[in-house]
Order: C-alpha cells, then sequence, then structure tokens
C-alpha cells in the first residue's frame, strides 16, 4: 500500500539533494573542521558555507547562525541563555499558552526557580491580543518567546509587530520558528526579532540538527562550555555531514519557496472537500492567518486516535491533538488554550503537507476521509441514529 | 503509537453490537465528554432474565471501542447475576491485553454494565451516578471508585491508578490524595519520607570558623545591647566554652543566655550538638 504522508509538521522527508550533499562527509570528508591540516581544514569551508546558505534563507549575516543539535536545544539555549545574560537582574519571562513545549517547560522550569512567568492566552483562533502583551512587559522582563507559527494549527503570530513592540522596549524577543522556516518567508533585515530558532528535519533535512540566529549584539550565555566552536556559543566538534545537509536544505527551501503558493492550494482543496463532505467539523485556527500547508480539523463527537488509526489502515499518515494519541489523558494544551469544545477537541485531526505531496494524494484523502468520519460517528453515543 | 493486540485492532475495525436497543430493558452509561470517553450500554432481557441483546455505543479511542465489543460478547446470554461476575480483567483478557495505559477503558467497560444492572433493578438513573467523595475532580473520580481498582487489580502505584480509572490524571493535585487511598487498600503505611541525607561532618577548623561568624553576626550585636560581650574561649568536641564579658559577666540572668541565646544560635548556623558552657575561672 502506497503511503500518502501528510505529517510534514511532525518531520520531513529527507531531500535526496540533501542526501547527496551530506554522503562525502561520512567517507572521504571526515576530517574535523578545526584541524590545522589541510584535510580537515578543507572541510571547514563547507561549515561556512551551509552557514551562508542558512543565512541566505532567513536573510541575516552568516556569523548570526549558531548550529545546534534540534529546535528544542535551540529554544533552550535561547531562553535559558537570555535570562543567564541577564545576570540576575532580570526576573520575568513572557511567553505564551500555546506554545511548543521545548519553550512551554523551559519558561515553567524557570517559573519553578526564581523566575515570575507570564503566560499570554490566545483567542478561539489562536491568536494573542498585542496589547495584553505589551502590558505585560516591564523593566524586569529578560525576554519575551512567542512562536512564529503554531505546530498544531499552523496559525501565524504577528512577529514583526511582536518584535517591534520588544524593540521598543529594550525586551530580547525569541521566537520558535521551527514550523515557519520554509513555509513562509522570513526576512530577519525587517523584522527584528534578536533570536530564532529552526530545525533541520522540518525542512527537508535530516533530524539531529538546528539553528538558533542570534541577531548580532545580542547579549546570550555560551550553550555549551568546551572548545571555540561556532564562535564560542556552542562547543562542541561540528556535526559536518549534517550541517551541510541543512546548508542544501535551505538553499532548496529558497529555490522552492514560490511553491508555497501551490502547497496552500492543495490544503486549500483538502480542507474544503473535507469540511463540505463531513458534516460538524470545522477548522481550528480559522481566521487567523495560517501556514500554507497546515489544516486542523475538528469532527464533532468522534475521537481522534480512532480516527488516526482508520487513516493509517489508508495508507495515509496525519496527527491529533487528543488525548489518546499523546498518551495522556487531556487533549493539547494549544486546543484547550483556543478554548475548543471538548467534544471536537478530542476529535481534532492534523494534516500537514509538504513540496512532495501531490494532488492525487489530496483527492484520495478527500475520498477516504467522509466514510470514516461516519463510521465512527454511527458508534458515538452523541449522535442520534 | 499504542501496541495494541491484533485482537484489539479487529474488535477496533469490526466492533460486535454496535447502536442502540429501542426500549431496552435496561440502560448505562458512563463518561463524560469532557474526559474524553463515554460509554453507553442498552441491554434486552428474554423471558429467564438473559440478556438477550445487547448494544453500545462509545465515543473514544481504538482500545475503548474495543473494550466495550469485547463486554457486549462476554455478556450475552447470561443472566444479569452470571454478567455481574465479569470483572474488567475479563475484558481485557478477551482483547489478548490492553496496553497498561489504557486499561481504564476496561474499567469503564464493567461500570458500564453495573450501571445498567442498577438501572434494570432500581429503575433508578442511567446514567452513573458518582458517590462517594470526589478524589479527582478533573475526571470526577471517587474515593470508592479508586478503592476498588486498587483492590480489584491489585495495583500498587499512583500511576496504576491513573492508568485504571484515570483518578490523577489531569492536573496532578489528588496524587496524594491516591497514595493515602492505595496504603489504607493495601493495608500498608505509605513509604516514610526518606530522611535527610546526614550532614557531612563539619572538621574542627571550620566548626571554630563557623562559630566565631555566628558569634560575630547573631550573638554579638544583641548581647551588645545590654552593654554585654563573650569570647570564644575553646572547642571541645561538641562543647564550646566561652567567657561571658562586660555586664554579662555580672548579669544573673547570664546563665539563661548562656544555655537559650547563645546555645540556640549556635545550634541553627553551627551544628544541632553543640553545648555552650562557661569557662571554669
Amino acid at each position: 500500500m502506497k503511503t500518502i504522508y501528510l505529517d510534514n509538521n511532525a518531520t520531513t522527508r529527507v531531500a535526496p539533494e540533501v542526501v547527496e550533499a551530506m554522503a562525502p562527509f561520512f567517507t572521504t570528508l571526515y576530517g574535523n573542521a578545526s584541524s590545522m591540516h589541510t584535510f580537515g581544514g578543507q572541510v571547514k569551508k563547507h561549515v561556512d558555507r551551509a552557514r551562508e546558505q542558512v543565512a541566505a534563507l532567513l536573510s541575516c549575516g552568516p556569523s548570526e547562525i549558531v548550529f545546534t543539535s534540534c529546535g528544542t536545544e535551540s529554544d533552550n539555549a535561547a531562553i535559558r541563555g537570555t535570562v543567564e545574560a541577564s545576570a540576575g537582574r532580570k526576573h520575568h519571562v513572557v511567553t505564551t499558552r500555546v506554545e511548543h513545549l521545548a519553550v512551554l517547560s523551559v519558561c515553567q522550569h524557570l517559573g519553578t526557580h526564581g523566575y515570575r512567568v507570564t503566560e499570554l492566552p490566545v483567542d478561539g483562533a489562536g491568536m494573542l491580543d498585542l496589547d495584553r502583551l505589551e502590558a505585560s512587559l516591564s523593566d524586569d522582563t529578560a525576554i519575551v518567546s512567542a512562536m512564529w507559527a503554531n505546530n498544531e494549527t499552523g496559525v501565524l503570530f504577528p512577529i514583526k509587530d511582536i518584535a517591534e513592540i520588544c524593540r521598543r522596549r529594550g525586551v530580547t524577543f525569541h521566537t520558535d520558528a521551527v514550523q515557519a522556516v520554509g513555509k513562509v518567508a522570513i526576512d530577519l533585515e525587517a523584522v527584528p526579532v534578536d533570536l530564532l530558532s529552526l530545525s533541520g528535519h522540518k525542512l527537508h533535512a535530516p533530524k539531529g540538527v538546528g539553528v538558533l540566529y542570534v541577531r548580532k549584539g545580542t547579549r546570550i550565555a555560551p550553550f555549551l562550555l568546551g572548545g571555540h566552536q561556532e564562535s564560542n556559543r556552542r562547543a562542541g566538534t561540528e556535526n559536518v555531514p549534517y550541517i551541510v545537509g541543512l546548508g542544501r536544505a535551505a538553499e532548496l527551501a529558497r529555490e522552492h519557496m514560490a511553491d508555497v503558493a501551490r502547497i496552500g492550494e492543495l490544503r486549500d482543496r483538502l480542507e474544503r472537500s473535507i469540511l463540505a463532505a463531513c458534516p460538524d467539523s470545522f477548522v481550528n485556527g480559522e481566521g487567523s492567518p495560517r501556514l500554507p500547508n497546515t489544516t486542523n480539523i475538528a469532527f464533532e463527537y468522534v475521537e481522534g486516535e480512532s480516527i488516526l488509526l482508520l487513516l493509517d489502515q489508508a495508507g495515509i499518515c496525519a496527527s491529533s491533538g487528543s488525548a489518546c494519541t499523546s498518551g495522556s489523558l487531556e487533549p493539547s494544551h494549544v486546543m484547550r488554550a483556543m478554548g475548543v469544545p471538548f467534544t471536537a477537541a478530542h476529535g481534532s485531526t492534523r494534516f500537514s503537507l509538504s513540496r512532495y505531496t501531490t494532488r492525487d494524494e489530496i483527492d484520495y484523502v478527500v475520498e477516504q476521509m467522509p466514510p470514516i468520519i461516519e463510521r465512527l460517528r454511527e458508534l458515538s453515543p452523541f449522535v442520534k441514529t | 503509537m499504542w501496541d495494541y493486540t491484533e485482537r484489539v485492532m479487529e474488535h477496533f475495525r469490526n466492533p460486535r453490537n454496535v447502536g442502540e436497543i429501542a426500549e431496552p430493558d435496561a440502560v448505562g452509561e458512563v463518561g463524560s465528554m469532557a474526559c474524553g470517553d463515554v460509554l453507553r450500554l442498552t441491554l434486552k432481557l428474554d423471558e429467564e432474565g438473559r440478556i438477550a441483546d445487547v448494544k453500545f455505543k462509545t465515543f473514544g479511542c481504538a482500545s475503548s471501542i474495543a473494550s466495550a465489543s469485547a463486554l457486549t460478547e462476554l455478556v450475552k446470554g447470561k443472566t444479569l447475576e452470571e454478567a455481574e461476575t465479569v470483572t474488567n480483567q475479563d475484558i481485557a483478557a478477551f482483547l489478548g491485553g490492553l496496553p497498561e495505559q489504557k486499561m481504564h477503558c476496561s474499567v469503564m467497560g464493567k461500570e458500564a454494565l453495573e450501571a445498567a444492572i442498577e438501572n434494570y433493578r432500581t429503575g433508578g438513573q442511567a446514567k452513573h451516578v458518582l458517590e462517594g467523595k470526589v478524589v479527582c475532580t478533573c475526571f470526577g473520580v471517587t474515593e470508592p471508585e479508586i478503592e476498588r481498582v486498587v483492590r480489584e487489580n491489585d495495583l500498587r502505584t499512583v500511576q496504576d491508578v491513573t492508568n485504571y480509572c484515570k483518578a490523577g490524571g489531569g492536573c496532578g493535585g489528588c496524587r496524594g490524595e491516591i497514595e493515602q487511598i492505595l496504603a489504607r487498600v493495601r493495608g500498608i503505611e505509605p513509604e516514610p519520607e526518606k530522611p535527610a541525607p546526614p550532614k557531612r561532618r563539619l572538621t574542627n577548623i571550620r566548626k571554630i570558623q563557623l562559630i566565631q561568624e555566628t558569634i560575630e553576626r547573631e550573638i554579638r550585636p544583641m548581647l551588645a545591647k545590654d552593654g554585654g560581650d563573650l569570647e570564644l574561649i575553646d572547642l571541645d568536641g561538641d562543647q564550646v566554652i566561652v567567657s561571658m564579658r562586660g555586664q554579662c559577666a555580672v548579669c544573673p540572668a547570664a546563665g539563661f543566655t548562656l544555655d537559650g541565646f547563645v546555645g540556640e544560635k549556635l545550634r541553627e548556623f553551627v551544628s544541632p550538638e553543640l553545648v555552650v558552657v562557661e569557662e571554669k575561672p
């Protein structure tokens, strides 16, 4: 059976061009970029090249790119590093209730270690209130961390506006852009973000490599202590093959930026067709600007795990904010923060597309979905048959 | 991804006895939407009082659908007395086992059956009514319910209780109480809190340093208020030998000061074993 992969917000297929770019660094070019000899030293220029490729995608300087091991490391380093750099002078962090756990858990951890944490709420469409954000800031605020795009709903926060508020108030601003990079244009010349996290495996590079963008002049403590790598910010021998892979993936993302419109059309087709064919369904985050590749559809009266398992039977990969799929007992914190009714939160299903998604695949999903929902609703005590 | 048995998946894909019996003899409903699973059971009895037909409807994950399906297969053709003896373990066993964290699905099946039987016998409410004190407010689980899953499934930890009836799986505020229920039902005392690790033994030099610091910081300023003073003469094991000066040397309350105030401060800031004595002239 063919696999229809519509779970690209979880992870993506490594692009064949990326695999190709990485291959020599496992075999012939295995040197250490820090070595004095030519054999090792020649590797350094490939790392530098990757840095330039990522910088080009974000419209920033190569020296502002710090390679890390993953998006979670970047988020941790951004928040903890900023707080540490404030040297005990600032004791307040601001974030939102819908952040990825890589941000939320760090803030909550700080909350149990003497820091005051503001978790900003969102409305039913998953949107922030910027007045409220600004009102939460004080001289004691060390950092604001707000995601560029939500992983579950695809809702885009007005990052430029938030960044400008923070800039005006002199507060460091970090954005987790793990889901946004490669899916929406990011221009750090125009958007005054101080710190930005991205993850390789969300944009067709492999798992195990990420970036923290650090705007020149931003005060941040080193993420790892040791050698001089990454301008003393993150010690540890460079993960050369993966860094090269991420560089190539960034280049490909730039080349394929025009594909985004096509992906958006496919997403809209999927969304419209499912909503039309399945009564009592709606889009979570409707009304807010969203990523072009993501749709999160709530199906009233049915439960997400059952939907996913039946989709799986048809070869379709999706994901859900339902309680049962996560192993926890409550629906996702994003659904709860948005106030999605329990009847629908448990049945929310996320489809996330990539540039490899085809129209045939979308049509196949559109055909498979209604009977699955119908079947589960026949079982549901909330639907009168 | 859950590790479901083939039998769970088979019952999930092809659930038996789905639906709702028109004019049922008994109805049982448990769970709530907020909790993420609901099971509604309807029964029809024949003239001999056997379960002639049983149907279910459920809102829930694959394992709750499979558990409900299994339950209907297990009780069909049984008298209510026989059906009553079906346990949640029977449901899980029928399916070749359930993941630990999904055991609550089998418990929900058992509870729906009980609610239906009670409904038949009393003509009472179809919806399962909570009795007893609610321990877990997130999922509405009562003390008797927790006691029962612990007893019937020989549960040992709070995590077990969460797996079997969801209690403690939300905000977690009731986990302490669940711990106590576990201890009570299992007839054992909760594990005593681990005693604090013994303080590292102070060397004599460090002890003397600390005593000096404490005298300077905590003791001398207080004595000075009354025109008194004190000097450290020696340390012999845990015995701190001091000499009273100034007003303290002539004050009739000095003995009290020494034993109470000075000793207390030194025991607080240096070591709890210390005893203070005045230098023998």
